[in-house]
């Protein structure tokens, strides 16, 4: 784990990254970078856009039905993921098409349908939901509803998500619960370049229609030796990324980051240390990691950005309770996003920041002596 | 579409397709900038000095393109396709069919024995007429009351049945509502409920056929008058013309969506004016004729396999109710219906003109409306004492492999099952 002084200076980067150098508003959490390559081999230091990049290269290359369509995503997209496709592998593969979400979630659809690999782009997941029909009724229910004669499994919808610092109510949603509730779809959220990487690659090959949530605070702020070949993370399985006995702490995406800190507080401040896992995969999630770890530390906290009632969090605490219920020695804790739209000017008071994890989780150790 | 000038303009006697020309008075009469398109990225048109909005009324109604009349009579000699005398009577036999298998399963329906039913009464004539235009590996997607263009691409009788029944011959295997049919083989994609949104998925099938190496082959895509106002036909009109794909955009404009007439679903020129605004090569033809519709349907395909996307709308008459759910006699007089039955009867229509080629006479008629009456009712006492598929088949599909919590589901239902076994009607199901 990176020392003080290093966070420091991490931090100052992501404020210039974020905030084009304004001090504005610092970030609500520090970076912590993935330190072991899934799989041998080279590696190049890559951000999390160009580690998405590089995963759409390596398909657009190998696969030659792959396209890869959006809102401007011709000229590299706004976050600049697409950058360079088009001219490398032509306008028929890498294109703009109209601004419609619903026309592009069913034109990715019929893409599929047809037995193409498609890749869209949404361009912020606060616009996926012009396309929640063609997603929940059509992308989920196709090969259930045909018996399997028509499926859309080579469709992957990409699109930014969570917090940024000032994005408002349209620039920063997290829609994840939303479509953990459609059976057929597989909805997927990264931390950083090397799990975006191997999960997206994953999505793409993966016969079944993957909704992808790419964190977009950690576009340019996170950065990690990425290895250069393909490669793929498994779906719906979730990862230890620190191991304790006191508690487990649980999170995805961005948040992920703030709870491996509270975990380093834990320790610094409480002398005690935590699992933290990401899940990875919300639909379908791992059950077995997430309850053999709860199983074992007895506590667990769940942080998500997005709001509390009905987040998938919700999900995960009923199921823990279940599986659980006799190792539990506090009740579920969730930290998460109010109950409200996402705030402009309030971001640092809406989020679940370390400040609030860490103070869920000190409730959480002291349940018995409350 | 002509624009009116409210002057004159200019009419061409024989409108090809039926699209019409810009008449010369759209241009101008004043413009301050030489005569020359205005420089905006947007649009290229010139600018003028006197005001004037346009709207509904600004153009003529777009025609309705005709072959036969309606006592089938060719009414323009160099217009009438050429088919051939087998496909011919092929078309005339799958309405006959469509027929009776309309009244047979609407009646089956009203007897408790099967759950639902929509019927097709009145728009016999686009479904063949444009099912027989286009090639076995053209690929459909369907709106849902298009089962004579299923039928005329080889959906057997069996396989339709067994679909409204669900039984576990259903290739669906029993998930779907009736009506919902699909077809990998006859590259016919499964129907859902859903309005309109095939629509934008056509498009991005078709696109994908561009793609391939010497593409020689096309999308059509049906919907209705009333699915047209959803926001994935905008989508679905848009992003075939953007991206310039091989697709047939085919309405079927009957008049109605449920109890809605089209007089509250649009004020435009019907679904055709769309197209020209939107970029689409367009045409509309009359439904009831089924020679005008293939006809419409045989050049569609030729522009577009050029990727250059069609519109066509088929104007007809809804005949029946809008499904077994719905009496359309609580919105519509009797005698409407009626005078489409007798005057405009697309089944008539094309019965009366192959009987003038010496095809047919009421002889055939009569043996073949027999023969396709007991095809249907032998093939539904069949269909009903299939047993329905295992209950495990609800679980399956859902992904591709079955995600451990849907096992687990599937573990606590046969568990449940085991013990409760007695209150669920297993015996209709197959078993293990």
């Amino acid at each position: 784990m990176a020392g003080l002084g290093k966070k420091i200076s991490i931090l100052g980067n992501l404020v210039k990254y974020v905030n084009n150098g304004s001090k504005r508003l610092s970030s609500h959490f520090v970076y912590h970078p993935d330190n072991e390559a899934p799989v041998a081999g080279e590696t190049s230091k890559m951000n999390m856009m160009q580690a998405i990049n590089n995963a759409m290269d390596l398909t657009l290359k190998s696969d030659p039905t792959a396209v890869l369509f959006g809102e401007d995503v011709g000229f590299g997209g706004v976050f600049r993921c697409a950058l360079g496709l088009q001219e490398k592998y032509g306008k028929d593969r890498v294109f703009n098409t109209p601004l419609c979400e619903q026309g592009i979630a069913g034109f990715g659809i019929g893409l599929a349908t047809a037995g193409a690999t498609a890749i869209a782009e949404i361009q912020f997941a606060d616009y996926i939901f012009p396309a929640f029909d063609q997603l929940v009724n059509e992308a989920a229910k196709a090969r259930y509803r045909s018996a399997g004669q028509f499926a859309c499994g080579g469709l992957t919808v990409r699109a930014p998500c969570g917090a940024v610092g000032h994005g408002g109510l349209y620039h920063s949603q997290s829609p994840e619960a939303f479509f953990a509730h459609a059976a057929g779809l597989k909805v997927v959220v990264p931390r950083g370049p090397i799990a975006a990487k191997g999960l997206l690659l994953a999505c793409i090959q993966e016969q079944d229609p993957c909704i992808f949530l790419e964190p977009k605070i950690l576009y340019r702020s996170a950065a990690e030796e990425v290895p250069v070949d393909s490669y793929t993370l498994p779906l719906g399985k979730a990862q230890v990324l620190r191991e304790g006995d006191a508690a487990t702490l649980i999170a995805w995406g961005t948040q992920v980051h703030v709870l491996l800190e509270v975990a380093e507080m834990a320790e610094e401040r409480l002398g005690v240390r935590c699992d933290v896992i990401d899940l990875m995969s919300i639909l379908p999630w791992d059950v077995d990691t997430v309850c053999n770890s709860v199983k074992k530390t007895g506590r667990c906290l769940i942080a998500h950005e997005a709001p509390l009632t009905a987040g998938f969090g919700a999900e995960l605490a009923a199921t823990i309770q279940e599986e659980c219920f006799l190792h539990l020695e506090a009740p579920v804790a969730r930290a998460a996003g109010w109950d409200a739209p996402f705030p402009h000017v309030f971001e640092p008071f809406y989020l679940p920041d370390r400040w609030r994890c860490f103070d869920a989780l000190q409730r959480l150790l002291a349940y018995d002596q409350q | 579409m002509a624009l009116k000038s409210g002057v004159s303009f200019i009419r061409f006697k024989r409108l090809s397709h039926g699209i019409r020309l810009l008449s010369t008075h759209t241009r101008p009469e004043i413009s301050q900038n030489g005569g020359k398109n205005a420089d905006f990225p947007g649009v290229k048109a010139p600018y003028v000095t006197e005001m004037k909005f346009l709207n509904e009324h600004s153009y003529d109604p777009i025609p309705i393109y005709r072959v036969i009349d309606n006592n089938g009579e060719v009414i323009e000699r160099t217009e009438e396709p050429r088919i051939d005398n087998e496909t011919l009577l092929n078309m005339y036999k799958t309405m006959v069919q469509l027929n009776q298998m309309d009244k047979i399963l609407y009646e089956s329906q009203r007897q408790g024995r099967i759950s639902f039913y929509m019927t097709n009464y009145g728009e016999e004539g686009i479904h063949v007429g444009s099912a027989a235009a286009l090639l076995p590996q053209d690929m459909v997607f369907a709106q849902y009351r298009e089962l004579g263009v299923l039928l005329y691409r080889g959906m057997t009788v069996t396989e339709i049945i067994n679909q409204c029944y669900g039984n576990h011959e259903d290739p669906g295997k029993g998930r779907q509502m009736p009506v919902h049919y699909g077809s990998k083989q006859r590259n016919i994609a499964t129907l859902s409920s859903p309005l309109a949104t095939q629509m934008p998925q056509a498009v991005g099938a078709a696109y994908a056929f561009k793609r391939a190496p010497n593409n020689e082959h096309c999308v059509i895509c049906y919907f209705g008058d009333g699915a047209a106002s959803e926001g994935d036909a905008h989508a679905a009109f848009n992003f075939a013309a953007t991206l310039q794909c091989p697709i047939i955009l085919f309405c079927r404009n009957n008049g109605y969506a449920i109890s809605t007439p089209t007089s509250e679903q649009y004020r435009g020129d019907g679904i055709a004016a769309r197209g020209p605004a939107l970029g689409l090569h367009t045409i509309r033809v009359d439904g009831t004729d089924a020679l005008a519709v293939y006809r419409a349907v045989e050049r569609a395909r030729e522009i577009a396999i050029q990727n250059k996307p069609v519109l066509i709308e088929a104007m007809s008459y809804r005949v029946g109710h809008h499904s077994t759910s719905d009496d359309s006699s609580a919105y519509r007089p009797v005698e409407e219906i009626q005078k489409w039955t007798q005057e405009e009867n697309p089944v008539q229509k094309l019965k009366l003109y192959i009987e003038g080629k010496g095809l047919w006479n009421s002889d055939t008629e009569k043996q073949f409306a027999k023969e396709a009456r007991d095809i249907v009712l032998r093939t539904m006492q069949q269909a009903e004492k299939k047993k329905k598929p295992h209950w495990k088949e609800m679980l399956e599909d859902v992904y591709y492999d079955m995600p451990p919590h849907l096992q687990k589901q599937m573990n606590q239902m046969e568990k449940h099952l085991k013990k409760y076994k007695e209150h669920y009607p297993l015996d209709q199901f197959q078993s293990e």
